[in-house]
């Protein structure tokens, strides 16, 4: 990156670190950090958008929606993460595929399974074989968000059906008395005093999704714990301009420090989050 | 929300209208993680002996070829369900992995793998010897009867050895040496066990016609001597 960068060998500490902390490599672990926030960014409020329709279903007087959103907090909650990453993932892709596969290619004759191998027609692939990497790269993020989404909303679906359970019932006899409609009832009462409810176990979940974005490398995105493992392995003068021993340990202490930094910063946030829901409410968070 | 669905599922089909026929890009996955077959250079890039070979052999074969890394231990399931094209990760050919896959005829001579150890008074029977899991060295070692630890990546089964978790690491001679000859603390023993039928090309059992094609460039290379020069170049072990 810098031009006193081409001969290494000669360089003292100070410049030797600019230059190390610049190579492509490193460009490809900051850029990770990028990866990462988007993921979160996009993943929390998609999660708990997936959480209220989980929570609402749940709570339908129409039995097949209720049984729905029951099912789905029982199952994704009781399957691991990490079975339901290398599981469902591939399931979803292959689901995809299939159906283009359908769609575009309906002279195909030959069966989409080989023995252990899933085979569409060309034009099915999802994304094509032709496009380049960061289209790749771009499918198995939007499977990553679409898979965190799904799992950590059926964990907020069973946060917030107990926090809409937990909105005193007189809340909603009021309402009914005034001669609101279920309907109204629900968006003008019990929404908005659930979250104070919610809040605790919501932000217990958005702590654990930051912790489980490692998680992301199982699809072919390089995450912040691949980059600081690749990074921190040790190199031999030959394959590098760079040769260094192991310093997994510094890299993984600065994730540590990221980590941790990002969590303190969501606890601050949440907290005054809490006190601003907590106004005027007869609660245990109200003090 | 459901809009932001809704525009990825947009991104990934639009970017899904170009055109393809057959394999007009051939995907090729590797590890990333084992100089000096393959490694990620400064800028990020995979590189090493089986880059030089992949697009030589791709530029023979008249391919569009492009690297992907992938996690070892997740290699083949990966090339089954479509994500790349072929295997180039130093991968030895084996019966157990040739029920699942094909391979290439074989790009290297089977090459004897080696004990690096801590002391030269390591008894190979009675220790603990390291190996990245999915190998044909972790098969060997528990086949035999011996202690073994398993780690997912071949940087991790070193630094076993040198925090004294495990005695020895076994592992290809090539990955080894480099580490035997530039670190006083680590050593060959004498001890070296000929396991592996060479390392080929790993490609879906279906896709007859992209090994032949590779079948033929890995051919061609072995007869103009220029496979051997890579060899010996990138000293991966015994030349053709």
């Amino acid at each position: 990156m810098f031009s006193f960068c081409t001969d290494p060998d000669t360089l003292g500490q100070a410049n030797w670190l600019a230059c190390y902390l610049t190579t492509g490599k490193h460009m490809g672990l900051y850029w990770s950090f990028v990866t990462v926030l988007v993921l979160l960014a996009i993943t929390a409020p998609l999660a708990l958008a997936f959480g209220f329709g989980g929570a609402v279903a749940a709570r339908s007087q129409i039995a097949p929606l209720r049984w729905f959103g029951k099912g789905y907090t029982a199952i994704v909650r009781g399957v691991p993460d990490i079975a339901f990453f290398m599981f469902f993932v591939i399931a979803l892709d292959q689901a995809f595929e299939w159906v283009r596969h359908r769609v575009l290619c309906p002279s195909w004759t030959e069966p989409v399974r080989q023995g252990n191998d899933f085979v569409v027609c060309a034009a099915a692939k999802l994304p094509l074989g032709t496009a380049p990497q960061w289209v790749h790269e771009l499918y198995g993020f939007g499977l990553a968000i679409v898979t965190f989404a799904i799992v950590y909303g059926a964990f907020a679906a069973n946060v917030l059906f107990g926090a809409m359970r937990a909105v005193p019932r007189g809340q909603i006899e009021t309402a009914e008395a005034y001669g609101m409609s279920r309907r109204q009832a629900f968006w003008r009462i019990l929404v908005p005093q659930m979250w104070i409810y919610a809040l605790p176990g919501l932000s217990n979940l958005w702590m654990l999704l930051i912790k489980a974005t490692p998680l992301l490398f199982l699809l072919g995105v390089e995450d912040i714990v691949y980059w600081a493992r690749e990074l921190g392995s040790s190199r031999q003068p030959r394959f590098t301009d760079y040769p260094h021993g192991d310093w997994r340990l510094w890299y993984f202490l600065g994730l540590l420090v990221f980590y941790l930094a990002f969590t303190k910063l969501s606890e601050f946030v949440l907290e005054r989050l809490m006190r601003r829901l907590s106004r005027g409410q007869a609660t245990m968070g109200a003090t | 929300m459901k809009n932001l669905i809704l525009t990825t599922a947009a991104l990934a089909l639009s970017a899904g209208m170009i055109l393809a026929d057959g394999h007009s890009v051939v995907r090729m996955g590797t590890e990333g993680a084992y100089p000096p077959w393959n490694f990620l250079n400064d800028d990020g890039e995979v590189a090493g002996f089986e880059r030089e070979l992949g697009d030589e052999l791709c530029a023979r074969a008249e391919l569009t070829c492009e690297w992907v890394v992938n996690d070892w231990d997740s290699i083949i399931p990966n090339l089954v369900s479509g994500n790349y094209d072929t295997i180039i990760a130093g991968m030895s050919i084996t019966d157990a992995r040739d029920e699942v896959i094909d391979f290439t005829s074989n790009y290297t001579l089977p090459d004897p793998s080696s004990y690096l150890a801590s002391s030269m008074d390591v008894d190979v029977k009675g220790g603990v010897i390291a190996a990245q899991s999915n190998t044909i060295q972790a098969a060997f070692i528990s086949e035999m009867g011996m202690t073994l630890v398993e780690y997912p990546t071949p940087e991790e089964t070193i630094q076993a050895v040198k925090s004294g978790e495990a005695d020895a690491v076994l592992a290809d001679k090539s990955f080894l040496t480099p580490f035997a000859e530039d670190d006083a603390d680590l050593m060959f023993l004498e001890q070296e066990e000929m396991i592996g039928g060479g390392v080929g090309m790993g490609i879906r059992e279906s896709d007859g016609e992209l090994r032949e094609k590779f079948n033929a460039a890995i051919a061609s290379m072995k007869a103009d001597g220029s496979l051997n020069a890579l060899i010996t170049k990138w000293e991966i072990g015994e030349t053709f």
